[in-house]
């Protein structure tokens, strides 16, 4: 259950007092626990954001450059804390902009609240100055939206997108609130939500289900587990970590449950999917017993569907109804919450090991490693390449920092080899991929757990696309680290384009700009390595550093990610060069 | 099995707010799914509205697009059915020239035969309705089309299930 702190006491179920609309919604975020949101005033918020002045130390609203990136730092925000992430913006472009955003929340199960301003309601539908029907445009990209047109709604409407957004399988929820609600006064009182009559956040765990499962797991000779992101939403670590050690199963991560067991476990085999390990993916057609948990069998994981895991049993934990059956049809479905389950499940295991299967796996890997990992992580050529910057900030981190990244070929180089200690500490747009993600998540990130190093790692492409951001961290002082890997192209397209396009470079080549000079322009200090000699040093000195710091790595221009599964292929026919 | 296409009625029972509809829609429409008919009125329980949707799909699909309906915070229940499964009517309204109801002796025999109703009736037109299944509205039509129809309609299909659905159960098991 959730804790209540007393700063949010404070603003629950309080007597009732004649406010504004307005000073309600803050006082909603307030008794909600919010202490930061992200941002961009405009008209037919500013009623809210006079508030946000008046409420100043109580609640820290944080000035994005774009609305967009409001919506990504609520992401960070969210993906580093398990909490609910906040973003406001206007209405119209304020509004529309947070839709990326949203749908990269959606479609990562990422819970934020976005708070719109809306026209009057006697203007909805006049095609009034800055509106928009965001309400119509974000449907099919929210867990839940709502529009209020009356004060006396605000409070009963935030309860619930609250409660929606982080309940269940977790999303985004956009409350638009037109500007005559905002003025208007009403007789407040907060009351938070604890359920929706429509609404079945969690279902049952059925207990023949979980025998089912346990039956099918306990009888398996070459069991493999692959967990999702439904491990860290579902807070299920270490129920997770007991059944590992319990069945000795090897398991492997999807890109969004990478952190929830420690890289360096000996049953974690490592990535699957297009850019996974070649292990984990040549062995998913081969296993007998396919675990699944908390992972929705995306496109980019199963390859070629009609070839992904044909000949193993297939056990499904899951909390979302919709994803049974929804790509890979299971043998053993388990509805529920992945902690629930996984400790109802962990009492009905035998003990065991599997050091033949698992043996598989590590010869497997040794293939990797010398066709691969060798080069990325030990290069012999001159140029740097990605994966040796990677190696470089895992030894200077010891595995403890929270990587944050774009999308591209950096994306995959840094989930492949960055070490994570931690769970949680693997933040990226992976069903969206949506590039320009990382700088204003890692704001976001950073500012929910200060304590934390928090390293966005990013490419050249995805920098420029928020590199406004750096004006965020340089006025609220965020001292997130940023490493961008310049190959000056945009690196995964120009690979497809050199493998499936006879190196027709359409529209990837980049001329950069003096990225130093640009961190250097917002005042935050900044480096460039271009030498391998010079990299060590760096990143020694960016970690050090208790500020905000750019550190561009100029890294080989035309180096390929592998093992690749190619667009349409099975797992199993795996790419090594 | 489960993978010819046929026509299924999908029921939706849900919570009375505005953008459900569009929230609804945009589930089939994502999938380049059309649907055949669409139809939202009240149901049995107060506050609960009831949607009817008529699709031609594979069963392997519709399960799937169950889920994806169901998943929307408020829907309370979604339920697929066949043919069998279900009673449904669709209905219709012809416009047609008075004239024609006393030169023309056959549609008289017409509108007795397929016990179809005459909602009014003034010197310019007359207006008929007529219930029940797309067949016997589709051979009204035909027989009608002989004289000319001023103006047709037809409404989306209608249907309650022979078995019985237990939303209230439902919704007073969310009260305990």
């Amino acid at each position: 259950m959730e804790t209540v702190t007393s700063k949010q006491k404070e603003y629950l179920e309080q007597p009732k007092e004649r406010i504004s609309g307005s000073e309600a919604i803050v006082r909603c975020l307030l008794a909600e626990g919010v202490e930061v949101l992200y941002g961009y005033p405009g008209g037919a918020i500013m009623p809210v954001y006079d508030e946000l002045y008046k409420y100043e130390g109580k609640i820290n609203h944080v000035l994005t450059r774009h609305e967009q990136c409001a919506a990504h730092a609520a992401q960070g925000y969210a993906r580093i804390s398990g909490k609910v992430g906040v973003a406001m913006a206007t209405s119209g472009p304020g509004a529309t902009n947070l839709i990326t955003g949203i749908a990269d929340a959606q479609i990562d199960s990422t819970p934020i609240v976005c708070i719109t301003g809306q026209v009057p309601s006697h203007l909805l539908g006049s095609d009034a100055f800055q509106e928009t029907d965001i309400v119509g445009i974000s449907t099919p990209v929210t867990k839940w939206n709502h529009q209020i047109t009356k004060a006396s709604q605000i409070p009963e409407v935030i309860a619930r997108a609250f409660y929606i957004a982080r309940s269940g399988r977790p999303g985004p929820v956009l409350i638009d609130i037109t500007k005559d609600a905002q003025f208007e006064e009403f007789d407040f009182q907060y009351k938070k939500c604890t359920g929706v009559r429509s609404y079945k956040p969690v279902p049952e765990i059925d207990e023949n289900s979980i025998t089912a499962a346990a039956t099918l797991i306990n009888s398996a000779k070459k069991p493999m587990i692959v967990w999702g992101q439904g491990v860290i939403l579902g807070k299920a670590e270490e129920e997770l970590k007991a059944v590992i050690e319990k069945t000795g199963i090897p398991s492997a991560w999807t890109i969004l449950g990478a952190s929830a067991i420690p890289t360096a476990h000996p049953l974690n085999v490592g990535m699957v999917g297009m850019h996974g390990n070649y292990a984990p993916n040549v062995l998913t057609n081969e296993c007998d017993v396919l675990i699944a948990i908390g992972m929705r069998f995306d496109d980019r994981v199963t390859g070629k569907l009609d070839e992904y895991a044909t000949q193993a049993k297939i056990v499904h934990f899951e909390i979302d109804p919709a994803e049974i059956d929804k790509n890979v049809k299971t043998d053993v479905a388990v509805l529920g919450d992945a902690k629930a389950s996984l400790k109802k499940l962990v009492s009905l295991l035998n003990t065991n090991s599997h050091p033949d299967w698992l043996q598989k796996f590590k010869d497997l890997y040794t293939i990797e490693y010398d066709k691969v990992i060798k080069n990325d992580l030990h290069p012999t050529a001159k140029g740097l390449t990605m994966g040796e910057v990677l190696k470089e900030i895992n030894s200077q981190t010891k595995g403890e920092a929270a990587i944050v990244t774009d999308v591209g070929q950096h994306q995959m180089i840094a989930c492949r080899y960055a070490d994570f200690n931690v769970s949680k500490s693997n933040i990226t747009s992976g069903g969206l991929g949506t590039m320009g993600f990382a700088l204003p998540a890692a704001i976001g990130a950073k500012m929910a757990a200060p304590e934390r190093e928090v390293v966005a790692i990013i490419g050249d492409g995805g920098y420029q696309m928020t590199i406004q951001e750096l004006g965020t961290i340089f006025q609220n002082k965020v001292p997130v680290k940023i490493v961008v890997l310049n190959n000056e192209f945009l690196g995964m397209v120009r690979q497809w384009q050199q493998l499936f396009f006879d190196k027709r470079y359409a529209s990837t080549e980049m001329v950069n700009p003096n990225f130093v000079a640009i961190a250097q322009g917002y005042y935050i200090e900044a480096k460039k390595v271009t030498k391998r000699e010079n990299l060590a040093a760096a990143v020694k000195e960016m970690i050090a550093s208790d500020e905000p710091y750019f550190l561009e790595v100029c890294v080989e221009k035309e180096n390929n990610v592998f093992p690749m599964v190619p667009s349409g292929a099975s797992v199993s026919e795996i790419r090594l060069e | 099995m489960g993978t010819e296409k046929q026509l299924y009625t999908i029921s939706i029972y849900t919570e009375n707010n505005i953008g459900l509809l569009n929230r609804i829609s945009a589930i089939f429409q994502r999938r380049h799914i059309n649907i055949e008919s669409i139809n939202t009125s009240v149901s049995e329980i107060e506050g609960v509205s009831r949607f009817t949707i008529l699709v031609s799909m594979t069963e392997d699909q519709i399960k799937k697009i169950l889920g994806q309906i169901e998943k929307q915070v408020e829907v309370i229940k979604a339920y697929y059915h066949n043919e069998e499964d279900t009673i449904y009517q669709e209905s219709c309204l012809f416009k047609i020239k008075s004239d024609l109801l006393f030169e023309e002796r056959q549609i008289q025999n017409i509108i007795k035969e397929s016990n179809a109703r005459i909602v009014t009736v003034n010197k310019e037109f007359f207006v008929l309705e007529k219930s029940g299944r797309r067949s016997e509205l589709e051979q009204l039509h035909r027989e009608l089309s002989a004289f000319g129809i001023m103006q047709f309609v037809r409404s989306g299909r209608i249907a309650i299930t022979k078995d019985k659905l237990k939303i209230t159960e439902m919704l007073n098991a969310f009260k305990n």
